[in-house]
């Protein structure tokens, strides 16, 4: 079966003809059957990278695309065996659903038999039985993202390759055709990748999430990793809400101008390093990791700037921690007036310390000296 | 309010009626002129055809060579034109867009000038000079832009590049994809284009009168021809005839794009109904 087809991008670049950099060498391996996300900011070449890997792109000299060993970098698109959906749906105005779906089988000479079949499957599978007959212009975004998904599938591709899939639609269809690609793709076993600028899209879709910014990978991991120990302040910025301090670690914990928060609170799951660090460094907590205590068993005091109240819980922006207000979220039911002083105490193991500071950062002269 | 808005409906319906009758009525008397026994005294003296068939008599050649020359000029902006909007629509950015106006120049040039250019360039080629071939190329010249416009326009409402994209994972080639996808795609456009190539061909004048030599005329030339050496009936009955040809080719132009709204309409509806 062609379904555990592995992939992998050696040493991928991308240079525009103009000179800019879409992306940076980039190394990356994609087990066979795994639902893989790039997420990333507009800008960030997850776009480029999905491109590359259909063949779509080409890539600076040196790089290269493997599908299961087998070196793919010099096939046009059209010989990779991949099955591509685009944001734009891409669907042929001039054919029915049926001969969309059918394209890719009609132009590997499938017999006639064969192809209705097949297009029978696909119709079954999307739930789009009815709408076989009808034109591209008959159908509503959803119905189209599910053609294109249909046609896709059909040709049984190595690698399903999905740019944006969800992001022309509504937020209501986007969350259920979500929760159906997410179905499709574990039933079918099929290697897939997948582009996103939506964190709870890739957060719910992936196995292995990899995190870009400015042409290059920021993290990878799964959400969970990337979620709960991001190795730098953009990741954390980018998935969820982060807040960050600056403090010092000493023996006795991480040293917020002269408060010194315990080494419990301390989030020590990753590889980050909680042994004394003279230099300052940097920490995040997430809204959720906080607490609203008393006096006495708090971190730190503040005054409630403004709230907002999202239902299940509320949200409150806290002045007078640090220079930018901390966002603390809590579930307390009643109504907290502009100006209250509250106590706030970050939840065990909710405090993540951010050794390497983040490459954007840096100058850029600095950048490119680190890469040689 | 409501009376306010009735009575500017009047207003404008009086006033397009009233340009309607400067624009027709012309034509109306032109037409009558042209079955009238004798137009200076006027309708009393009967309707007749021999214009008509003076006409037809003598400038048979002339309608002939005008079909020949429209559509051997719509074979060729086809073949040159149709790949042409496609490769400056691949090529997209600045120097798509200086050909493309380059192309669009002989539009804007005066055709006497062009004309003149061509004679000065290769009126040398005697056996050329004189053949209907000279006139062709001064209509090529001259309808090639609004061909490649045409299908540029069609091209760059339908965001070809991502269809050929889908195409191309799905397997096919550039010669499938082409055939299968490109084309019929930019049909509205490509046919709009012929219908508008071959409109102008029939009725280019400028040109036409500066290549044209006694033995290679075309309608238009054979019209200016009449006017200046025959009676005013012939020439109006040239006019009819000219008018017979070229009327159907507009009402074709006019339903091709109405028959695309209405099948956008169709669908739209359809899309109601459905959901």
């Amino acid at each position: 079966m062609n379904s555990n087809t592995s992939v992998q991008v050696i040493n991928c670049g991308k240079t525009f003809e103009d000179g800019t950099q879409a992306l940076q060498p980039i190394n990356l391996e994609i087990k066979g059957g795994e639902t893989l996300v790039l997420l990333g900011p507009s800008g960030c070449g997850k776009t480029t990278l999905l491109r590359i890997i259909a063949g779509l792109e080409t890539l600076d000299a040196g790089g290269q695309v493997l599908f299961n060993g087998e070196d793919v970098s010099h096939l046009p698109v059209e010989k990779r065996n991949i099955g591509m959906v685009f944001q734009s749906y891409a669907l042929f105005p001039n054919m029915t659903v049926r001969d969309n779906i059918g394209y890719g089988l009609k132009v590997r000479r499938q017999s006639l038999a064969d192809r209705q079949t097949r297009i029978q499957e696909m119709l079954a599978m999307m739930h789009i039985e009815n709408l076989a007959e009808r034109q591209i212009s008959q159908l509503s975004g959803g119905q189209r993202q599910r053609v294109a998904l249909a046609r896709a599938i059909a040709v049984r591709p190595k690698v399903l390759l999905l740019d944006e899939p969800l992001t022309a639609l509504d937020a209501l269809l986007r969350e259920r055709l979500r929760v159906e690609i997410d179905t499709l793709l574990r039933s079918l076993g099929i290697t897939a990748i997948y582009v996103t600028h939506d964190q709870s899209e890739a957060m719910a879709l992936a196995d292995r999430i990899v995190v870009m910014s400015n042409g290059r990978i920021a993290q990878q991991g799964t959400p969970r990793e990337i979620y709960q120990q991001p190795s730098n302040s953009f990741v954390a910025d980018f998935i969820g809400t982060a807040n960050k301090i600056n403090g010092r670690m000493t023996d006795q914990g991480f040293e917020v101008e002269g408060v010194v928060l315990p080494k419990s609170i301390l989030n020590v799951v990753g590889g980050n390093s909680t042994s004394a660090n003279p230099i300052q460094t940097q920490a995040i907590f997430r809204p959720e990791d906080t607490e609203i205590v008393s006096q006495d068993q708090a971190h730190f005091n503040g005054q409630v700037a403004s709230t907002f109240f999202m239902g299940d819980r509320t949200r409150l922006l806290v002045d007078g921690i640090s220079e930018s207000p901390i966002i603390v979220e809590t579930t307390f039911k009643q109504e907290i007036s502009i100006g209250t002083e509250i106590s706030i105490r970050i939840k065990d193991q909710g405090l993540m310390l951010l050794p390497d500071e983040l490459i954007e950062d840096l100058p850029k002269e600095i950048v490119e000296k680190t890469e040689q | 309010m409501m009376l306010s808005r009735k009575l500017s409906f009047y207003l404008q319906l009086l006033f397009t009626l009233l340009v309607c009758a400067f624009l027709i009525v012309p034509v109306v008397l032109s037409a009558l002129a042209g079955v009238t026994a004798n137009f200076f005294v006027g309708l009393e003296s009967g309707l007749t055809l021999s214009w008509l068939a003076q006409v037809i008599d003598l400038y048979t050649d002339t309608i002939y060579l005008s079909l020949l020359i429209a559509f051997a000029c719509l074979v060729i902006t086809l073949i040159i034109g149709v790949p042409a909007a496609y490769a400056l629509a691949r090529m997209g950015g600045r120097s798509a867009r200086i050909i493309e106006e380059t192309i669009v120049l002989p539009v804007a040039v005066p055709g006497l000038a062009i004309a003149l250019a061509l004679i000065l360039s290769y009126g040398g080629f005697r056996e050329f000079r004189s053949s209907w071939l000279f006139i062709l190329v001064g209509h090529v010249l001259y309808t090639l832009p609004f061909m490649i416009r045409s299908v540029l326009a069609v091209l760059s409402s339908i965001d070809f590049k991502t269809l050929e994209e889908g195409a191309a994972s799905l397997g096919a080639g550039f010669w499938y994809r082409l055939k299968t996808v490109v084309l019929p795609n930019v049909r509205p456009g490509i046919l709009a284009g012929s219908l508008m190539v071959v409109t102008l061909s029939i009725g280019e004048f400028n040109l036409t009168w500066m290549l044209h030599t006694p033995i290679t005329k075309t309608l238009p030339v054979g019209l200016a021809d009449s006017y200046a050496s025959m009676r005013l009936e012939v020439a109006s009955a040239y006019t009819l005839i000219f008018f017979i040809m070229i009327v159907p080719l507009l009402i074709a132009m006019q339903m091709l794009s109405a028959s695309n709204k209405a099948k956008t309409t169709k669908h739209s509806v359809t899309k109601n109904i459905g959901s």
